[in-house]
């Protein structure tokens, strides 16, 4: 029995962060994830990286357990998400610029607040030490709704990392920020994610971002995974200098090695597109 | 980033620190604005008033008011009892909606079953909040102490606050299930109760081939029971056990439709949405 026990232990432990297979999600007719495969590393940086409709929030959201698969298999640390989604929640967590913290309470009580729901033994201690890190102090008796953008991506931030996660899934981290509090958003993370070891993946459309965050990409098309590799495969497929040109090769149907690598032509091939429709 | 962080995850502490979380954070919401507390109290308030004077005026030309003082502000208390505890229920629930705070409560390790126990919580603090000062303020105006009633009320009580948690449920997995357009059925949902339960007349009033629906209602057992004690003096405690019977019924019902609601909103992927 204890055989059996740490056996499952050591294979919780071996399993790795994200493991999909064949996952489709289905509306009616349309299928906004099409039959796709990919496992993440631990301590990986990952990016899906893809259009509007690409099939990126709901694959993010079906690994929070928030949208249930048409079809398909997603395990998280070796557990079903679909079954045992309870079993794992408690060592991943989120951050959206799309879903936000309660207005009305100060930035202190929706920490408190999240740091009990994942069940921190300490949770005063936990968000003083939070606050310290992410610069928040001066923000932790002010109700949430009152802060800038940017001040609310932050307590977004320490919300997401209030439980430790050794998962961190993000949907457009940066989303509307300006250019300073994204760098600095994009550092915190690149800190958390070096001294805890944790795996990222990021949905993001913004190229910067991906360039400066991910060591892997994973390019969604239409609900299925047109490309995998690293940001410098990517680049060496396409035959282009930065990942923007290969998201609109991609975008545009282009295929691999087409390119000659500078936006110049590709603004060229644009206006052509747009002549030739006209 | 690097301080060592200790999780409880499992087991009944973890548990109750989770259902502890969502009633503080209500609680916080409550008591940090100051509209909000005069709102609970605000609707009690003027019922009380209304009936209570309506009541003073029949016990002074009908001889049932005269013998039976307190019979409809009694009522009227008691019915809040149950509007109070399924606004209460619905209402924080509706809070997560407003501030699109929803999914990250449900991708966080908090159950259903956790949730649901800490919206029951928070709905009894919105009443004791929302009614003692109105009940005291009876006694004060109309001579009318509800706590005369004794271990009664509490039956009372506990079996409205039941039926009030049974019809929060099912509205709350109305609005996971359709989103916010259906948010109005929060505040209308209770009131089909209204004239089905008997709450100001008895149940022999209703036509012969109303009375076994309004039977097969736990709350109807309640007025009827509120009834026999201020006019009869009698407590009816089967009266009681049929209503909790029918609570117990009907709330493991609304806990299983709140179950398939929220499957039914994972599998059309509308959780990520809500509140827009």
């Amino acid at each position: 029995m204890l055989d059996t026990m740490a056996t499952q232990k050591l294979t919780e432990q071996a399993a790795p962060p994200i493991n999909v297979k064949n996952l489709v999600k289905a509306y009616g007719e349309v299928k906004a994830v099409n039959d796709i495969s990919f496992t993440i590393a631990k301590g990986s940086r990952t990016a899906l990286l893809g259009g509007n409709g690409a099939g990126k929030t709901s694959t993010i959201s079906m690994l929070l357990g928030l949208v249930l698969p048409t079809s398909g298999d997603i395990q998280l640390f070796g557990e079903d998400i679909t079954k045992h989604r309870h079993r794992v929640l408690h060592r991943m967590n989120f951050i959206s610029p799309y879903v936000n913290l309660p207005m009305r309470l100060t930035l202190r009580q929706n920490l408190e607040t999240f740091a009990n729901l994942y069940g921190v033994r300490n949770p005063a201690a936990r968000v003083r030490d939070i606050a310290g890190e992410l610069r928040l102090e001066e923000l932790l008796d002010r109700p949430a709704g009152t802060m800038s953008a940017g001040q609310k991506t932050r307590a977004a931030l320490a919300k997401s990392l209030v439980n430790a996660p050794e998962l961190l899934l993000l949907d457009e981290p940066t989303a509307s920020l300006d250019p300073d509090t994204a760098d600095w958003i994009r550092t915190k993370l690149s800190e958390y994610q070096a001294a805890r070891g944790a795996t990222l993946l990021i949905a993001s459309h913004n190229m910067v971002e991906v360039e400066r965050m991910a060591e892997r990409v994973i390019m969604l098309e239409q609900g299925q995974i047109v490309e995998d590799g690293t940001p410098a495969e990517l680049l060496g497929r396409y035959d282009r200098e930065t990942l923007e040109d290969v998201f609109l090769d991609i975008a545009r149907g282009r295929r691999r090695g087409s390119g000659t690598g500078t936006g110049e032509q590709r603004n060229d091939e644009a206006l052509e597109r747009v002549g030739n429709a006209s | 980033m690097l301080h060592e962080v200790a999780l409880d995850v499992s087991g009944p502490r973890a548990s109750a620190r989770r259902i502890w979380a969502m009633v503080a954070r209500y609680g916080y919401l409550i008591m940090g604005s100051f509209p909000r507390i005069i709102e609970l109290m605000y609707w009690p308030l003027v019922q009380m008033l209304l009936w209570g004077f309506l009541q003073t005026h029949l016990a002074r030309s009908t001889s049932l008011y005269e013998q039976a003082a307190g019979l409809l502000i009694g009522s009227v208390l008691l019915w809040d009892i149950l509007l109070r505890s399924q606004f209460g229920f619905s209402l924080s629930f509706l809070e997560e909606m407003w501030s699109r705070n929803l999914s990250n409560i449900l991708m966080s390790p908090l159950r259903p079953s956790e949730y649901i126990a800490s919206l029951m919580t928070i709905s009894i603090l919105r009443l004791c909040i929302g009614l003692l000062p109105v009940i005291l303020l009876a006694n004060l105006f109309f001579g009318f102490n509800l706590f005369s009633l004794g271990l009664a009320l509490a039956a009372f009580f506990a079996n409205l606050v039941f039926a009030g948690w049974t019809i929060g449920l099912i509205a709350n997995g109305v609005v996971i299930r359709y989103g916010m357009g259906a948010e109005s059925f929060t505040w209308v949902a209770v009131f089909f109760l209204l004239p089905l339960c008997c709450v100001y007349y008895p149940l022999a009033t209703l036509p012969a081939w109303l009375q076994p629906i309004s039977e097969a209602l736990p709350p109807t057992h309640v007025f009827e029971g509120m009834r026999a004690l201020v006019i009869e003096k009698v407590f009816r405690l089967d009266l009681m056990l049929i209503a909790f019977g029918l609570n117990l019924l009907y709330f493991s019902a609304a806990y299983l439709l709140f179950h398939y609601f929220l499957w039914q909103a994972r599998k059309q992927g509308t959780l990520m949405q809500i509140g827009e």
